[in-house]
């Protein structure tokens, strides 16, 4: 065949390439659009419910009493505190065992295939859990102990492997280093190994803090769905003491879902559902900042050395 | 000397067995709230007398609430069927969605997806569960009521489906996208450099070995997705029936729980039944963990 170069043939195969380069440039928009459309919902979302809360501003709403979520926004706080206490110090050292003393091994296989079913039980399991042996089972009334025994349960995992991930990520010579110099191994863990991975650490930490400010289905029938705070009294056995941690203390997440039934018996209740969605959105902007940040600055340290 | 070394010692081990006893903790826990949840979950078909069969199946739910008195009925059909609609429309909208946004991170842009895609993720899995329901609850479900004219004034499966997806959507993203990173990059390298495309290349050779990991992701998804509880409570519409299509209210296990739970005597039959469908939950999720290790012990390569 002395045809010339754009034979028959030739151009069959030129159709097909031209056809796939087609389709490549246009799967190549969709995922742009996929991409672009992800990004864009968060920003309207985010600055759909910040504008509505904003909106929503009545004087009073930040203020102590019923019609403020002053009190919520305490109990919030307090209990996230509550429960970092516990969670902490525990997940740190279930997740220093499994990096540094465990050995690989049933036990360890097991551990973590308890932290994998741990955290993906459904919160409002754990939550049940938690009514079940704080609540029906100690016969106390709700409290905000209680809902902080949750959320450190649904803390623990996520600290514990962290915590582990971190470790292991750090370089072996700070170990044979500090074993060489004589230190035994705790003594290498507490002043070497922990303080060296702290940052780390601390990014998840946040991160878990975020998810307990905005826990509520496992705090439904835990911390109780009402808040009687008198902030006059400092006595911590008083049951309205704002410190006693044995009083019923409803969370700003949880107000949000108790504002939003037809029959809601609180004036302002569409605009507090509103303002408090917004504080909530706002603090997650702000923990996934603080941890952004700090995990930045890793980066850049490490770069440095 | 010696004293000091023996203390040292004595010192060490008391050490490591206080963090041993944290790593056992984990397990403890696990152990005791699966064990928990068994002997009160079990209470309907032991205490009473009701057929795992009937309280899976049957659509008759009108359980007694006086503690000590059944007789009534506990078929949780309905409840295990909202949750089957909502979870399985959640993931067909996020499903999609969240491959090309994985692929978007991991091959098209890694550059704008890490410094853009990513943080926004990121911030989609923070934000509070009662936060997406309440926005469900004021804009969407007033969307869908006015414009597919949905009975029920928009509280539909459809909106807790949407709602679901969103919530589930990062989770997706996350781990697809990490299975198309970890893929070794001759593959990748080999589908281009004999001539097929990029998107050729992602959809014949990079996704299919991905495969895994996406399951796993989307597994991992649909356990949150199971779980959800109040967003989806705010939007199902909380009625007792059957949805007759997409547009109609009905409810699930977590929002019947979220409920009813508070209402109900402690020990009654009515309380049982709810917690056997705690128990459902539970069970549930364990058997998507064993479902994800399943697939990754086989699909390794």
């Amino acid at each position: 065949m002395n045809i010339n170069r754009k034979g028959r043939v030739y151009m069959g195969e030129k159709n097909v390439h031209a056809r796939s380069r087609v389709v490549d440039h246009f799967m190549t928009g969709v995922f742009y659009i996929v991409g672009g459309s992800a990004i864009l919902l968060l920003l309207v979302l985010a600055g759909y419910i910040i504008v509505k809360g904003i909106k929503s501003y009545y004087p009073g709403v930040m203020g102590f009493t019923d019609s403020g979520i002053g009190n919520q926004l305490f109990n919030t706080i307090y209990l996230v505190v509550l429960s970092l206490i516990v969670s902490v110090p525990l997940g740190m050292a279930a997740g220093t065992y499994l990096s540094e003393y465990a050995k690989q091994g049933k036990l360890t296989e097991i551990i973590t295939m308890s932290i994998e079913a741990l955290s993906s039980l459904p919160s409002i399991v754990i939550g049940l859990f938690g009514y079940l042996v704080f609540i029906l089972m100690t016969g106390a009334q709700s409290n905000l102990l209680a809902g902080a025994m949750v959320v450190t349960i649904l803390s623990i995992p996520q600290i514990t492997s962290t915590t582990r991930d971190a470790l292991k990520a750090l370089p072996d010579y700070y170990r044979t280093g500090s074993i060489g110099l004589g230190a035994s191994t705790f003594q290498t863990i507490w002043h070497v190994l922990i303080p060296a991975c702290i940052p780390r650490v601390v990014t998840g930490i946040i991160l878990v803090a975020g998810r307990g400010f905005g826990e509520a289905a496992a705090l439904l029938y835990t911390t109780g769905q009402s808040t009687i705070i008198d902030w006059s009294s400092w006595n911590l056995a008083s049951s309205t003491c704002p410190l006693n941690p044995m009083r019923p203390g409803e969370t700003l997440a949880l107000h949000v879902w108790m504002m939003r039934t037809e029959g809601s018996m609180v004036q302002h209740s569409t605009e507090i559902a509103n303002i408090s969605s917004m504080i909530l959105v706002i603090a997650v902007l702000i923990f996934n900042l603080a941890a952004r940040l700090i995990s930045a600055r890793i980066v850049k340290k490490n770069r440095g050395a | 000397m010696t004293s000091n070394a023996a203390k040292r010692q004595r010192k060490e081990k008391a050490c490591k067995t206080l963090v041993m006893l944290c790593g056992l903790l984990i397990i403890a826990l696990v152990i005791i709230i699966a064990l928990f949840l068994l002997v009160k979950g079990s209470g309907t078909f032991v205490q009473y007398h009701h057929s795992i069969g009937e309280f899976l199946f049957s659509k008759n739910w009108a359980p007694s609430d006086t503690p000590g008195k059944g007789g009534g009925h506990v078929g949780a059909f309905v409840y295990i069927m909202g949750t089957v609609y909502t979870c399985a429309l959640a993931l067909l909208i996020a499903v999609p969605f969240s491959l090309a946004a994985a692929i978007f991170l991991s091959e098209i842009s890694p550059k704008f997806g890490a410094r853009f895609l990513q943080p926004a993720i990121e911030i989609f899995v923070g934000i509070p569960s009662v936060v997406y329901g309440w926005v469900g609850m004021t804009v969407l479900v007033p969307f869908i009521s006015k414009k597919f004219h949905a009975p029920m004034g928009g509280y539909s499966v459809l909106a807790a489906g949407i709602v679901l997806a969103i919530m589930i959507m990062p989770t997706i993203t996350t781990l697809s996208a990490d299975a198309l990173r970890s893929l070794p990059p001759r593959c990748k390298l080999g589908a281009l450099g004999m001539g097929a495309t990029r998107w050729q290349s992602i959809y014949t050779i990079q996704l299919p070995m991905a495969k895994s990991g996406i399951i796993t992701g989307i597994i991992l998804g649909l356990s949150r997705a199971i779980g959800e509880t109040l967003a989806v409570a705010m939007v199902i519409g909380k009625t007792r029936v059957l949805p007759k299509g997409i547009l109609y209210p009905t409810n699930n296990l977590t929002a019947a729980i979220a409920a009813d739970m508070g209402n109900t005597a402690n020990g009654s039959e009515y309380n049982l039944a709810l917690w056997s469908m705690a128990l459902l939950l539970l069970i549930l999720s364990l058997i998507c963990i064993a479902l994800i290790h399943l697939t990754l012990k086989k699909n390794e390569y």
